[in-house]
């Protein structure tokens, strides 16, 4: 993509902004991490779409990919919280 | 073929009232798709109205990922403003066809240069073909056990009629030279951030040369709808829309394979379960390719899962069949749960890529409850199976559906 190009173009990201407010993700510890971490690129909604059938395994892969395939700047020592937060709220049961 | 076009498409109409969706966000569930998807995917989707767009079902807000409720598709091409949105990646601008762009360029390319819209429409000339647009990962959230990605139902998918220039006659302008091996594509839509991989993807220069293959700067008679990939997107007909770029800004002939994210990790199948025929040779690995032509798929659209009928009724089962671009050729249906198969009756040939409708008439039906099946065949003998293939990413589901409905 030609980003200097797109620049000049306006960014219609605005009804879907407000939309997303309305996804509210199940309290717990770690929440707050992965709301912060996780909506830097997209909508929360991609979490309970995906449960609850990954297990703490499934859900490190999932967390890994965003980082190492998706370029997510999440600080390392964070991962272990986001993934004990996705497992307890929206692992396999 | 001896079939009233007509009278599909008024049981059809009549159909689509009967089943008219509300405009509240809050849907029963069955409108959101089969019960067998995932708990949080039912509950975490919603009916909801993008710009442009009737209510469709949300998946995912950002990037907008939304389907489209199966009774539109009823209609032998589903409306512009019911088809459905997939996107990777949050940045999304909207293009402006006064000052839109298509740069070709590539180290297997004699001479880059740049079409405007204007240009691509006037200059070459305009082909219109039928074709189903159908989600790589369609049906995903059906899969046993379930697989991580966006949870798609039956809707991931349309058919349309394409109107834009050949590749081929855009890519013969510029020069493309003996050594290129792959075609790759760009569109305006980007990533968030800088590190997140930009959705490129490539074709194999033989599929990007098909006659078939173009730019599409129409669908159904309208430019594009924004969220379709206006102004211009490529269409790839039998094959599954993750090739299909929209809001397309460049093209690239290239000497050596693509090697981004969403060609060599996403988008790939394990090599040899599919009965598909297309091979993208350039791309494969020991183990895996990348996922080409659509396999051999119908969907029953009538009668819906959970329907009570009377004893003596003489429901009409109704649905589409489509493939890779073979063409299909039958329809069974099976009032039985699979113990007997009775052909249907197919409605017009709109085209080898187009999805084409059948129906079957059931003789009256006696108390009990029974299993619908539908199955289809292609003109080169493939069918539906029975069983999941599993693969992790999920795609390829054309198990054949089972739908089930009591007689009173």
């Amino acid at each position: 993509m030609n980003r200097a190009w797109t620049m000049l173009l306006a960014l219609v990201t605005g009804s879907a902004l407000a939309d997303e407010a309305q996804v509210h993700l199940k309290d717990g510890p770690g929440k707050a991490l992965v709301e912060a971490n996780c909506s830097m690129c997209h909508s929360l909604d991609y979490i309970p779409m995906n449960s609850p059938f990954l297990d703490r395994k499934g859900w490190e892969a999932s967390v890994t990919k965003m980082i190492k395939a998706m370029g997510a700047p999440i600080r390392e020592q964070d991962v272990g919280a986001i993934v004990d937060y996705l497992n307890a709220n929206y692992g396999k049961r | 073929m001896n079939t009233d076009r007509r009278s599909f498409l008024v049981s059809a109409s009549r159909l689509a009232l009967a089943g008219a969706l509300p405009i509240a966000a809050r849907a029963d569930s069955s409108q959101l798709g089969p019960s067998t998807l995932p708990e949080g995917t039912l509950e975490s989707a919603r009916l909801a109205v993008l710009p442009g767009k009737v209510s469709l079902i949300k998946k995912t807000w950002r990037p907008p990922n939304f389907e489209t409720p199966v009774e539109y598709f009823r209609h032998a091409f589903t409306p512009n403003d019911a088809f459905f949105v997939r996107y990777h990646l949050a940045q999304i601008p909207e293009v402006s066809a006064q000052t839109w762009q298509l740069r070709i360029g590539g180290d297997a390319l004699d001479k880059a240069q740049t079409l405007t819209l204007a240009q691509l429409r006037g200059e070459f000339e305009p082909v219109e073909i039928n074709a189903v647009c159908m989600c790589s990962g369609n049906r995903r959230g059906l899969f046993v056990p379930h697989v991580p990605g966006v949870e798609w139902g039956y809707g991931a998918m349309g058919n349309a009629r394409w109107k834009g220039a050949r590749l081929k006659d855009v890519l013969g302008r510029a020069g493309v030279q003996k050594s290129a091996v792959e075609i790759a594509f760009d569109g305006a839509d980007g990533p968030v951030l800088d590190k997140t991989p930009d959705f490129v993807k490539s074709l194999p220069i033989w599929k990007a040369m098909d006659e078939n293959t173009l730019l599409a700067y129409e669908m159904n008679g309208e430019p594009l709808p924004h969220w379709n990939g206006y102004p211009v997107r490529v269409v790839v007909p039998g094959w599954t829309a993750t090739y299909w770029m929209k809001h397309l800004t460049s093209i690239q002939a290239l000497s050596a394979p693509f090697k981004g994210f969403w060609m060599s990790t996403a988008y790939r199948i394990p090599k040899g379960i599919f009965p598909v025929v297309d091979r993208f040779l350039t791309q494969e690995t020991e183990t895996n390719t990348p996922i080409t032509e659509m396999v051999v798929n119908s969907l029953i659209l009538t009668p819906t899962s959970g329907s009570q009928l009377r004893a003596g009724d003489t429901p009409e089962v109704a649905g589409v069949a489509w493939d890779g671009g073979a063409g299909i050729v039958s329809v069974d249906v099976s009032p039985d749960g699979g113990q007997s198969w009775h052909a249907a009756e197919l409605g017009d040939d709109l085209g080898r890529f187009s999805w084409r409708q059948w129906r079957y008439r059931v003789p009256a039906v006696r108390p009990g409850s029974m299993e619908i099946m539908a199955r289809a065949t292609n003109r080169v003998g493939s069918s539906q199976t029975a069983q999941l293939l599993p693969n992790p990413a999920g795609y390829h589901h054309n198990v054949m559906q089972r739908v089930s409905v009591t007689v009173s």
